[in-house]
């Protein structure tokens, strides 16, 4: 365990191998082979240091490793007036949440760099070398992010994703829409992240260090504030500000569908492993902060559910097949959070987790469906593709229903036990839930059904309905020549996807399929395994008891932040009977869902566009998205530029005009100064000048030359000399 | 009787010999002469009055005239020769070159 720190660094080795020397030298196969043997390794090292962690008594299952020091001791001011010592140690630490963190992000990323070496096949060598730089950095970062054991570490992380998700986006970047999708990414981000860092001086001003530990700690020992506004609400609503940014939440939910831009394992990457979760991830790792502050904590929730909810019905209407798997990972982020806001943190590390498995599912299903129709994204041109691709429509099947909630997938457990801790804490939110779940088995079965069942809406193959769908094809080609990965010139119709990417696939339709039994509820008479293991990560402790007595004040402490945090548990424990209806509820709504979806776009599509024309209003509203993004660009952006130009303005005419009227003033008093220093200075001395010539012409006729005349004057003086003694005197 | 004032209406005939000469000779030789015959109108002066005043100093003043007049005359002659070498002349009308 004490090798954790190399679980990072391996990807990390990776990308600097393939980015340094990979472009250049290696072939596709070293490439790849590079990246991969350093996602298998890290994958490796995950693996068996959770499976020490595991061999952990339940309260000491947290191991912190420090590296090296980072930054040491730079004397700071604290607001309680003291002066506190900023150190920064390169510390990683283990524990439960990030030791699932890690096997989630070494595995799926794992998974998602295997299939890449079948999906980006058609890439022409270097920029598949630069793909796998990308790929491995971004998941050396994640890393990063999920084991540092301070603010400052995963901060680099944090900002590493930002930075990988903006290469990885951008990275046709010979595509403006994918340069520019990834400038929005990168920009949206900083402006969480902007209240992340916001957040981080204001807690060390507060406890005076950054150590996740010290501070859970230090909070754990401070008052809930129910009352008021408090620091540590402050706090809390500015590291929230950073999760919204990173986990893709309102108000900055937007860069995440414009994501959709960059290749289909990069849109797995960012919305299963990576990237998204690490929001919901670093409230879950600052659990004691969050539950100290209620108001914050309503906050979250009721951003979350309206998150879900809002993503959600734009996901009903949208067309690109990634679009709509990217509007339901906003909608499952919000889920995410509604469960950090109610308190069940545990929950939400557990749904990120079935999510992971089956969005990232999803997403290579869709990767594997655009591959086999050469670039097409547009769900419209697809249909009827579940006898071409056997494996895909299977392992997406087991994947939708997942997502869908249906027992006993893994989606079924974790959005569950949400749904559960919301109806504890607040049945309004509840009610939002559960209606966001129906739209998500509608969505996610509609998607299913316009790609794989009905009838073929492509465009047609070469060697078979060659003049029939001429011009088809033409429209598709244009469309598909951008995303192309197999090169859009010799398509010979819908194929399977090659075993490098089934494979991933089929084990990840697996996972999706039994991850969820983890955490079985108590009500199915299950262990809720992952509740309990996670537990610890979300509570202060004391500080490395004794051994002897460390489980004992531990229990003391998961029983007191137990009932601190979630005091609606205690209150209203409802029946085994009220969990079960809930729990049928959300399998009804589910299975309402998918049937609603399986009558309108399997048996009756023109229902679809009856449905569509008579709600067209709401209908062109949910399509433009709400117009947010309309709405962002004529506020910010435009409000972003017209300031820019005001100041510029102000630069050009205030700024300037400044600097150039003291520039002309000096111009002038210099020319006056000029004045007085030629004729004034000048003329003085040219007139000592003139006087000592003019006078010299008079007094160098003596110089003759003639010693005799010399010698003349000299006998006249002596002689005047002489008579003025003798005579004057 | 040859007494002090004897000495001294030679001496200054010689002297005013010696300036007229240097005031009035163009020949650069005579003018040293002259310079010659001013410094030795000198010595007697002193001689006589050394004797005089029974004082042994106007002598040694004399010898000591007499060394730096050797040697003058010895530094004058030199740079008449070399004067004479560059311009072929010891006119000293044409001995201008220090003029304006």
């Amino acid at each position: 365990m004490d090798l954790i720190w190399l679980i990072p660094l391996l990807p990390g080795l990776g990308a600097l191998v393939n980015g340094v020397v990979g472009i250049r030298y290696f072939s596709r196969r070293t490439a790849g082979l590079v990246a991969n043997a350093a996602m298998a390794a890290a994958l490796l090292l995950s693996m068996y240091a959770f499976w020490q962690l595991l061999g952990l008594p339940a309260g000491d299952r947290e191991h912190t490793v420090r590296v090296m020091s980072w930054i040491s001791g730079i004397p700071l001011a604290l607001s309680n007036g003291t002066i506190g010592t900023f150190s920064i140690p390169w510390g990683f630490r283990l524990d439960p949440l990030s030791g699932m963190m890690i096997l989630v992000v070494t595995g799926i990323g794992f998974l998602i760099h295997v299939y890449s070496v079948g999906y980006m096949h058609g890439e022409p060598r270097g920029s598949y070398a630069r793909f796998f730089a990308y790929l491995n950095l971004f998941v050396f970062f994640m890393l990063m992010l999920v084991l540092g054991d301070n603010f400052v570490v995963m901060f680099v992380g944090w900002e590493g994703v930002g930075l990988c998700s903006y290469l990885l986006i951008g990275y046709w970047y010979e595509k403006k829409s994918a340069s520019d999708a990834g400038k929005k990414a990168f920009i949206v981000n900083r402006i969480g992240d902007w209240g992340f860092i916001i957040g981080m001086f204001l807690i060390f001003s507060t406890f005076g260090t950054l150590d996740f530990r010290a501070v859970a700690n230090a909070a754990g020992t401070m008052p809930i504030e129910s009352a008021g506004f408090g620091t540590l609400s402050l706090i809390t609503l500015l590291l929230f500000v950073g999760a919204t940014g990173k986990s893709a939440q309102i108000p900055l939910y937007v860069w995440l569908p414009d994501a959709m831009e960059g290749p289909t394992p990069v849109s797995a990457l960012i919305h299963a492993a990576t990237m998204v979760t690490a929001g919901v991830y670093m409230v879950g790792r600052n659990a004691v902060l969050f539950g100290h502050s209620p108001m914050t904590m309503e906050i979250v929730a009721v951003v979350g559910v309206a998150t879900a909810f809002v993503a959600a019905t734009i996901g009903l209407v949208q067309n690109d097949i990634k679009r709509v798997l990217a509007y339901s990972t906003v909608s499952q982020l919000g889920f995410m959070f509604l469960a950090m806001g109610v308190g069940a943190y545990a929950a939400g590390a557990f749904h990120l987790m079935t999510h992971a498995f089956f969005k990232a599912l999803l997403f290579l299903c869709s990767g594997s469906v655009i591959h086999a129709m050469a670039g097409q994204q547009d769900m419209r041109h697809m249909g009827g593709l579940k006898k071409y691709l056997p494996v895909t429509f299977w392992t997406m099947f087991i994947g939708t229903l997942a997502i869908a909630g249906m027992p006993p997938l893994s989606g079924f457990f974790s959005k569950d036990e949400i749904l559960y801790k919301a109806f504890l804490d607040n049945k309004l939110i509840w009610g939002v839930a559960v209606v966001t779940a129906l739209m998500t088995a509608f969505y996610m079965y509609r998607l299913l059904s316009m790609t794989f069942f009905g009838n073929y809406r492509g465009p047609a193959w070469e060697h078979e309905h060659a003049q029939a769908g001429a011009s088809h094809a033409e429209a598709a080609g244009a469309h598909a020549g951008d995303h192309a990965p197999s090169g859009g010139g010799g398509w010979h119709g819908p194929h399977e996807s090659p075993k490098s990417m089934t494979i991933p696939l089929v084990i990840l339709a697996v996972g999706a399929a039994f991850a969820g039994f983890v955490g079985i509820p108590a009500a199915l008479n299950g262990g809720n395994a992952i509740e309990h293991f996670l537990e610890p990560s979300f509570v202060a402790r004391a500080v490395v008891a004794e051994p002897a007595t460390a489980p004992a004040a531990h229990e003391a402490a998961v029983a007191a932040a137990a009932h601190g945090e979630g005091p609606a548990e205690a209150v209203h424990h409802i029946s085994w009977a009220a969990e079960m209806g809930l729990m049928g509820l959300s399998v009804l709504v589910g299975i309402i869902g998918i049937l609603a979806a399986y009558r309108i776009y399997v048996r009756a599509p023109e229902i679809a566009e009856n449905l569509a024309r008579r709600w067209s209003g709401a209908h062109r509203v949910l399509s433009n998205k709400y117009y947010v993004d309309e709405f962002y660009g004529a506020t910010v952006v435009d409000g972003t530029i017209a300031s820019a130009n005001g100041l510029w303005i102000i630069d050009r005419t205030v700024v300037d005009g400044a600097v150039n009227g003291s520039g002309w003033l000096t111009v002038v008093s210099a020319w006056f100064s000029h004045l007085i220093d030629k004729y004034l200075v000048d003329g003085l001395v040219n007139l000592v000048g003139a006087v000592l010539e003019e006078s010299s012409f008079l007094f160098r006729r003596f110089q003759t030359g003639l010693v005799q005349n010399y010698a003349l004057v000299m006998l006249f003086g002596v002689f005047a000399f002489v008579s003025v003694y003798l005579f004057v005197r | 009787m040859i007494t002090t004032t004897h000495y001294m209406v030679l001496s200054a005939a010689l002297f005013t010999l010696g300036v007229v000469g240097v005031m009035t000779r163009r020949n650069v030789i005579i003018v040293l002469m002259s310079i010659e015959l001013m410094l030795n109108a000198v010595n007697i002066n002193l001689v006589a009055f050394s004797h005089q005043l029974q004082n042994v100093i106007g002598q040694v003043f004399a010898v000591f005239i007499v060394v730096v007049a050797a040697a003058e005359a010895a530094v004058g002659l030199g740079i008449i020769l070399a004067f004479y070498r560059n311009k072929e002349t010891v006119n000293i009308d044409e001995m201008n070159l220090l003029r304006w």
